[in-house]
């Protein structure tokens, strides 16, 4: 395989499983994280920084413990991984999960270049360099488009994780591979928000400040493209003044977005668009110019996966309580961002009801928060096995 | 419709001053508003959404027609956008495109038709006068057979062949240069001013530097050469319009340039590029540019992207259009070419969007 690029690692990486948080792992993880942070080429770049926060030590340990393996785990041996390829740390956190649940791994790098990636894979290999055990279970692998190479790769796997949405899952699941191998994939999912229109008018002009701020990250940050970015907001208890005062806060602080002219054009066909084919589109209102464009519903569709916006174009509508996202809920809708709203009674609801969907209910700023339980899935425990005893 | 065509046409172009030309532009276009609101579902429907109200009075001004809402071009590859039924179509324009891509279609009436052929022969006819002249196409003969490329070129080629008069095309099937059939028309036609039409591109590569290469001259006594089509692959070579016209004088003679900027969506009312390399405006037209952070309008000499209102569109609701072209306004009614009217220049298209994401299309094949 000739054309593979190995940006860490080698060709010769073994499947040997190791022990899920060993303290090896966990000294690796931690001195991959100072190091990282210390980097001051990785300081100009969020996502690295927050990748390093999340590597800490301090965080590793309160994983392990919120996950409370007990001593009959092992890693189930080689993880192949598909990162997508627009997020451009997405495939380090891949990388550490599976490494964490006691595996080694072979990981193919977003093939749009992103200056993350070689920041990240060089302090990598510097760290790797003092811990060869870890070193020969590391592959970060780039290479062209190729059925025979990906076919390898997937041969030799005992677990992938396949990032990328369906299509991607698709394709992958085309390939051969061994009958035990288990596959980690994250589809297409929809999400969306639920607001108490009360406590938004209660809030102060600094609540309001953080609140936005914190649906800016969660949306914009991703170009409102990412799973986890809200489309549809749900006001629980609606007032007009509400709507008006937190989509006012947004334009606020979307601010500092970086709209691109075809995203503007784009925004504005997508409203023409929407007033055409959408009878349930009652009107569409902007806030800050053409940062935010908010679709007034005035029912919700069937199918909501027609309701999605890209660059800061959402849906509105009213509901009088949480039975009312019964009817729409499918396996599709992921997160549920909140505010005012209690998660747990929201958490009761969706497992009482018996819905099909919602794998996570967060606080608005949190979003984009990915951890080692990610669309429902627990991560570590997936990617590792247990010897049982009777 | 209370406005009519017929109250300004048979005048100069570019004939009306600021003032005269806001009033007329006023009036018009807010005629035509209320008419395609009336006539056109889909463009009541967009109104509506926008929240635009077109019988709500307006002071008359330059801010009440930025406050029109306009159409983005895209629309017409994806929806039957018409102001009449269907029964009173006469013809239907389509939009250049390449195989597999979605195609704008113009639904137009009688009476558009008229007025698309009246008013592009007053536009031209105030360059080359009214008579009609003999005319090389700077293209192959390929394109009137073959329907793909018809669709591509054809349409703006046979827009601008009546005007024109024993049209010969002067690229083969294998766009080689016609020469010894060149050289007899010329012979044919000494003394005569001829007209010449191409795409840009197309004239650079296919003539030019056809000719340059052979170090020949046309020498061409008087001719008034019209080429339409994007400077893309020209910028990355190097060319603005200047070193293409003189590179034109140089290989065919005493020829003037103009270049044409105009879709399928608005023709007749075209604008076209004066003798300093400004793209104007006529009495029947009119160029706003939008900053994309708010689509408010840009001062002279800000980039944006284009919008394009034109006079004409009664049939189908084209008369106000955010196209996905980036331009500035250079001036108004001040160009040295004495032609009133807003003058611009266009810089291409917007770039397209990058989107972050975590969905992909794996390994596009």
């Amino acid at each position: 395989m000739k054309s593979v690029n190995y940006l860490v690692g080698s060709p010769d990486t073994i499947n040997t499983p190791l022990v899920p948080f060993s303290p090896l792992i966990k000294e690796f993880v931690a001195a991959f994280s100072a190091k990282l942070l210390k980097s001051p080429k990785a300081k100009q770049f969020p996502d690295i920084v927050a990748l390093g926060f999340w590597c800490r030590k301090s965080n590793i340990e309160k994983l392990q413990a919120r996950q409370s393996l007990g001593n009959d785990r092992v890693g189930r041996g080689l993880v192949f991984h598909v990162a997508p390829s627009n997020v451009p740390v997405n495939f380090a956190f891949s990388y550490f999960f599976a490494l964490l649940a006691g595996n080694a791994n072979i990981v193919r790098v977003p093939s749009k270049e992103f200056p993350q990636v070689e920041i990240i894979c060089d302090v990598l290999k510097s760290v790797l360099s003092d811990y060869p055990e870890i070193d020969k279970r590391t592959a970060f692998v780039k290479y062209p488009v190729s059925d025979e190479i990906t076919g390898e790769f997937c041969r030799l796997a005992d677990a992938r994780i396949i990032w990328g949405g369906d299509e991607t899952v698709r394709q992958l699941r085309t390939y051969e591979v061994k009958p035990r191998c288990v596959d980690v994939v994250f589809a297409d999912r929809y999400s969306l928000a639920v607001v108490d229109a009360a406590t938004v008018e209660a809030a102060s002009e600094a609540e309001m400040k953080k609140l936005c701020d914190g649906f800016y990250n969660d949306t914009y940050l991703m170009d409102q493209n990412a799973c986890s970015s809200a489309q549809l907001i749900l006001w629980q208890n609606a007032a007009e003044g509400a709507k008006d005062k937190f989509w006012e806060a947004v334009a606020r602080s979307a601010g500092k977005y970086n709209l691109q002219a075809a995203v503007a054009v784009d925004k504005y066909c997508k409203m023409c668009e929407d007033a055409i084919d959408l009878e349930c589109v009652a009107s569409v209102k902007r806030y800050g110019g053409n940062l935010v464009y908010v679709a007034e519903l005035n029912k919700l569709p069937e199918d909501t996966s027609v309701l999605r916006g890209k660059g800061g174009y959402f849906y509105q509508f009213d509901i009088d309580g949480f039975s009312d996202i019964d009817r729409i809920v499918n396996e599709r809708y992921q997160t549920v961002s909140c505010f005012g709203v209690s998660a747990e009674e929201l958490r009761e609801h969706v497992i009482s009801s018996g819905l099909r969907g919602i794998d996570r209910i967060v606080p608005f700023g949190s979003a984009m928060d990915i951890s080692v339980i990610w669309d429902g899935f627990d991560i570590i425990g997936t990617l590792s096995r247990i010897v049982a005893l009777s | 419709m209370s406005f009519s065509l017929s109250e300004i046409t048979g005048g100069n172009p570019y004939g009306l001053n600021k003032e005269e030309r806001t009033k007329l532009l006023c009036s018009a276009l807010s005629d035509l508003t209320k008419n395609h609101y009336e006539k056109s579902e889909h463009y009541r429907k967009i109104t509506d959404a926008a929240g635009f109200d077109p019988y709500k009075a307006e002071a008359a001004g330059v801010s009440a027609i930025e406050r029109l809402p306009m159409l983005p071009v895209r629309l017409f590859k994806e929806y039957e956008l018409r102001s009449i039924p269907r029964e009173e179509v006469v013809k239907t324009m389509t939009s250049s495109g390449t195989s597999g891509q979605a195609v704008s279609k113009i639904y137009l009436d009688k009476e558009n038709v008229r007025n698309q052929t009246l008013v592009l022969s007053e536009i031209i006819g105030s360059l080359i006068g009214k008579k009609r002249l003999p005319m090389l196409i700077l293209d192959t003969d390929l394109i009137k057979k073959d329907r793909a490329m018809f669709s591509a070129r054809g349409a703006g080629i046979v827009g601008l062949s009546m005007f024109g008069r024993e049209h010969l095309y002067v690229l083969d099937e294998n766009m080689e240069l016609k020469t010894a059939e060149l050289e007899e028309y010329l012979k044919k036609h000494e003394g005569e001013t001829i007209l010449l039409f191409g795409f840009t591109f197309m004239i650079w590569q296919h003539i030019v530097a056809v000719l340059r290469e052979r170090g020949v001259c046309l020498n061409i006594a008087n001719g008034v050469l019209f080429h339409m089509g994007g400077w893309k692959k020209l910028q990355a070579q190097a060319v603005d319009s200047l070193t293409f016209n003189a590179a034109v004088r140089e290989v065919m003679g005493n020829v003037s340039s103009y270049n044409y900027y105009g879709m399928v969506e608005q023709l007749g009312s075209i604008f076209f590029e004066c003798e300093h390399g400004h793209m104007h405006c006529s009495i029947y037209s009119d160029v706003i540019i939008r900053r994309h952070r708010d689509f408010s309008a840009a001062d002279i000499g800000e980039k944006g992207v284009v919008e394009v209102l034109s006079l004409l569109p009664t049939s189908y609701p084209g008369h106000i259009l955010l196209t996905e072209d980036e331009g500035e306004i250079l001036g108004e009614d001040d160009c040295p070419c004495g032609r009133l009217g807003k003058y611009f220049k266009i810089h291409g298209r917007i770039p397209g969007a990058e989107i972050r994401g975590c969905s992909d299309t794996y390994e596009k094949r």
